[in-house]
């Protein structure tokens, strides 16, 4: 069905077409409208799910750690300082390898008090083990929280979908929702992945220091194994729906001797720059992360002799954009520059600027974009 | 250099602009009835209201029109009149 | 072709409200359109920013309009607020509710207060707007009410299409 939604309608559509269980969460700007439809779902019983009302955003992750250990497929959605909230519980949801589904609307960090876009929240999660995307439109969000329930359910692995506060969240875009029994089709019913037998068991208790280091070991390998598992995902969704949603995009990469790196709502905006600069012979193209966890290894061959920029909307005090950092851990030639954050509008007369200032050499590393 | 004026803020007039702007109704005083009780200027969740001598003071640039003084007022001597 | 339209309106008047309901209509001509609220210190009766993106191709950019070929005015008050050329690119066009004052002129506050479109004191002329910009914007008819069908229920659904089509009738060129 071809029709407009905001960011927030279609992640509640894709959780509802997701046929989720248990939804717990606790109302933050620009999330809220996720779980306010998601409510009116549950209460009007369009959706047969448990809609558990909690007292704050580390009750509402501590629930569906519980009703996920115990096999129900369970959402949750946050944002900014309501993922600071949780924060313990996003690392123990982790540990404790229990498979669910959590939006992130992605919003700054205060001081001061700002509940526009940057990227600085959900890579808090980025060493906890939580599967990490990241959407550029309405579409890719909808797309991204469905097959987050496949991934995390075959991983073991908490899913996190990201997508940018109010350009994405509070936007209305086409978007083509796939009927229920495509959903159905590709979905299957949750997979238990602790085995439930008469005898009572706890999850999560105290262990001698080599069953943790078992434990991060196996998150470890198992985050590596998860680049196939994506791909593998997301080829199934791509035969149902036509829609590749895989770990990374290239746009006009193959003859680029440029290449620009960024995730979430901007990349849109850089295409279209990057179309302007091509139509003056600039041989320049984009690669657009969709995962940050797994992060993609293979972009190292995709951006094979090319001078790479890496565009950061967060940022790591006094080293540079957390992307950038990551990118020149295993790629060659990265410059790294940080913009847009706390929600400052980068749009694409800025970015042709700063694309233009890369390619002649001009572009100071992390500048800071004004 | 530290850039603590983006941390801080002070108490001052109107920091969202000229808030009457956003009225719909304009809280209009008949002075002959105000008997400067000043029920009006202890309810006033804007801090418009004040004193003129003989009868209250509505600062207009700033008053959102929410009608409170109106409803409070035991004179019953300020009308909730339509903005054009 | 891209073409971008801001509406300026105070919270309350259903700027917000009208961006929606025309990229509806516009998807429903099989445009591809794009709507997003500016999100601020927006409450009733304050200055709210809406877009309106409209393309033949899938609209990819999500950053906000700067300068606008089209500038859509729901109060003429708003027009001693604003600078316009803050707004609208040179040679783009102003639909503005007022009988003066733009390059397309509707009285949507009348049509609205016809069809009895009143909350709290105010006119909203939402729907009535997104008649008139419908016209000049080239979005169908059609698809306009079938757009206010979907956003409203009822009785309200009838008189937002009546303020709709009358805008879409008596919208006029006034430069």
């Amino acid at each position: 069905m071809r029709t407009i939604m905001t960011g927030n309608q279609a992640v509640a559509e894709a959780v509802k077409l997701a046929k989720t269980e248990v939804i717990a969460a606790y109302p933050i700007t620009p999330q809220t409208v996720i779980v306010e439809k998601l409510a009116e779902m549950v209460d009007s019983g369009e959706l047969d799910a448990e809609f558990i009302r909690v007292e704050s955003e580390h009750s509402a992750l501590a629930s569906v750690y519980g009703s996920a250990v115990a096999g129900k497929r369970s959402f949750t959605a946050t944002s900014s300082h309501g993922l600071l909230y949780m924060y313990e519980m996003v690392w123990w949801v982790a540990n404790a390898r229990v498979p669910l589904v959590m939006s992130v609307v992605t919003r700054t960090i205060g001081p001061p008090w700002n509940i526009h876009t940057d990227h600085t929240d959900i890579l808090t999660m980025r060493d906890s083990g939580w599967i990490i995307s990241m959407a550029e439109n309405v579409q890719e969000a909808f797309d991204l929280t469905i097959q987050g329930f496949k991934i995390c359910e075959e991983l073991s692995l908490p899913f996190t979908a990201g997508m940018d506060a109010f350009q994405l969240s509070h936007t209305s875009e086409v978007v083509d929702l796939p009927d229920q029994e495509t959903v159905d089709e590709f979905l299957p019913e949750r997979k238990q992945s602790y085995v439930f037998g008469d005898e009572d068991f706890t999850v999560g208790s105290i262990g001698p220091n080599e069953y943790t280091f078992k434990l991060r070991k196996d998150t470890f390998e198992t985050m590596l194994k998860a680049e196939k598992v994506v791909e593998k995902v997301s080829r199934e969704y791509e035969e149902l729906t036509g829609r590749n949603c895989g770990l990374f995009e290239e746009y006009k990469l193959d003859d680029a001797e440029y290449a620009i790196v960024m995730m979430g709502a901007w990349s849109g905006d850089a295409k279209d720059a990057i179309d302007e600069l091509r139509r003056e012979g600039i041989p320049i193209g984009l690669l657009k992360l969709r995962y940050v966890r797994p992060m993609p290894r293979k972009i190292k061959r995709v951006l094979e002799g090319k001078e790479v920029l890496v565009l950061d909307r967060d940022c790591s005090m006094g080293v540079g954009g957390i992307l950038g950092l990551e990118l020149k851990s295993f790629v060659d030639n990265v410059s790294n520059v940080i913009a847009g954050v706390g929600g400052v509008d980068v749009g694409v007369e800025e970015l042709v600027k700063m694309f233009s200032l890369f390619v002649e050499g001009k572009l100071e590393e992390t500048w800071w974009f004004v | 250099m530290q850039v603590v004026e983006c941390l801080i803020s002070k108490p001052s007039k109107g920091s969202a602009g000229k808030t009457g702007l956003w009225r719909t109704y304009k809280p209009v005083v008949d002075e002959s009835k105000c008997n400067l009780c000043m029920l009006c200027w202890l309810y006033c969740p804007e801090s418009v209201i004040s004193s003129g001598g003989s009868c209250i003071v509505i600062d207009y640039e700033y008053c959102k029109g929410c009608g409170i003084c109106s409803e409070i007022c035991a004179k019953k001597a300020i009308e909730m009149v339509l903005e054009e | 072709m891209l073409k971008e339209i801001t509406i300026l309106s105070f919270g309350g008047q259903g700027g917000v409200t009208a961006a929606r309901i025309l990229a509806l209509a516009a998807v429903k001509d099989g445009k591809f359109a794009q709507a997003i609220p500016q999100f601020g210190a927006e409450r009733r009766g304050s200055l709210v920013r809406s877009y309106l993106r409209l393309s033949d191709r899938e609209i990819r950019r999500h950053s906000s309009i700067r300068k606008a070929d089209v500038v859509s005015i729901f109060a003429e008050k708003i027009l001693k607020m604003v600078e316009l050329k803050d707004y609208l690119k040179e040679n783009g066009i102003v639909i503005i509710n007022s009988e003066t004052g733009g390059d397309y002129c509707v009285n949507a506050s009348e049509i609205a207060l016809s069809l009895n479109l009143v909350s709290a004191g105010w006119p909203i002329v939402n729907t009535a707007m997104a008649g008139a910009m419908a016209k000049v914007l080239g979005i169908s008819m059609d698809s306009l009410l079938k757009a206010i069908n979907e956003t409203f229920h009822g009785k309200l659904a009838e008189s937002n299409s009546k303020a709709a089509e009358k805008a879409y009738e008596v919208v006029h060129k006034c430069r």
